[in-house]
């Protein structure tokens, strides 16, 4: 179990790390706003990141056996299913996170 | 903190209630999956609370919650938050801070998470004041904050454990690629990202988040350089308006250099 100290340690950093990085671009990056590259990256970084992100945590929490897999595998389509359709980013995380919630709870019981 | 009862403020208020409906119903009940997993951690519920007042990067926070549990050094505390959240350097090419009153350009660029930026990128937000956005930011967090309590606190409630409800992150990212792409649809982006997350997986298994984001940009960076050379050799040097962010997006021509200099 993490200390206090240790916890309010790593939020303290992790807000001044973010905090930095949403408000110091506003005075270094205003010369560059019209820079060709970082209008290019602006527009293609996100989708990327944003996969990464969701392989990365797909990667963390990896299945430990068949059964579990496919739990995530079907729990997977079900949110990008009801995105696909609804693009109501609501039903769409819900809907997937509580088959997963439902499916992993019966698979460890 | 900061004014926002200005003439016209409680319009403000009401007018962002409105603007934030659609995401603060995604970001509560991501909100109280927060705080279920901050209670399946073994954290005391208040650290909900903490995590995100304080913190207040969804994502950031829900990747701290597992780097804490398994007491990850500082040191690569800090490298992951300056990784995950290097793309909102980013959002300073085209939020509107200017319009924001200098002392709550504070409290904007500190909530300037993804939603927020992406309620701005609008074409709705060109009319909004200050203390719109202002309003609308405070209403995101306060969705947030509130949510990852409640589920903290239902979650130390529970008698049993809930499984697998760490999917909600997957599912999010999942949902927000999904988003992107629809906003642009640029294949090689999503193909070079897993294909840098593959490499980073295989060559450095410990640190794959970093390695596969800088792997990543610097990929862009060369389809850039060489797109660019094929393209025209000058281009490179050339600041091009066409190049701001974001499709038909109200980009504000205004000088933030001169206004976010008084922080």
């Amino acid at each position: 179990m993490p200390s206090p100290l240790y916890l309010a340690a790593a939020v303290v950093i992790s807000a001044a790390i973010t905090w930095g990085l949403r408000a110091l671009p506003f005075a270094v990056l205003a010369p560059l706003r019209r820079s060709a590259v970082l209008g290019r990256l602006a527009v293609q970084m996100p989708v990327g990141i944003m996969l990464i992100l969701a392989l990365y945590t797909l990667h963390q929490n990896r299945p430990a056996d068949w059964p579990a897999a496919a739990a995530t595998a079907l729990s997977l389509a079900v949110a990008v299913g009801l995105h696909l359709k609804t693009r109501n980013a609501v039903f769409s995380i819900l809907g997937g996170t509580v088959l997963h919630v439902v499916l992993a709870t019966c698979l460890t019981a | 903190m900061f004014d926002l009862r200005a003439k016209g403020g409680s319009l403000s208020f009401a007018a962002a209630v409105s603007d934030t409906a659609s995401v603060g119903l995604s970001l509560f009940p991501l909100g109280i999956s927060f705080g279920m997993l901050v209670a399946h951690t073994g954290l005391d519920w208040w650290w909900a609370t903490v995590f995100t007042a304080v913190v207040y990067a969804g994502s950031l926070e829900f990747l701290l919650l597992g780097l804490v549990a398994s007491v990850t050094p500082l040191g690569q505390i800090a490298v992951t938050a300056l990784l995950v959240n290097l793309r909102h350097v980013f959002y300073a090419l085209s939020f509107p801070l200017s319009r924001v009153r200098p002392r709550g350009r504070l409290y904007a660029t500190f909530a300037l998470t993804d939603e927020a930026y992406a309620l701005t990128a609008g074409s709705g937000a060109r009319s909004w004041s200050g203390s719109r956005i202002l309003w609308m930011q405070v209403l995101l967090q306060a969705y947030w904050v509130t949510g990852a309590t409640a589920g903290a606190l239902a979650g130390a409630l529970l008698p049993f454990d809930l499984h697998g409800l760490d999917f909600a992150l997957t599912a999010l990212f999942v949902v927000l690629t999904i988003d992107a792409w629809r906003a642009r649809r640029d294949l090689p982006s999503p193909l070079l990202a897993a294909a840098s997350f593959a490499v980073a997986v295989l060559l450095a298994p410990g640190q794959a988040l970093p390695v596969a984001m800088g792997l990543f940009t610097a990929g862009l960076l060369v389809r850039y350089a060489l797109r660019d050379r094929g393209a025209s050799p000058e281009a490179g040097s050339e600041p091009r308006a066409g190049a701001a962010p974001e499709a038909g997006e109200p980009e504000p021509r205004v000088p933030v250099a001169a206004t976010a200099r008084g922080e």
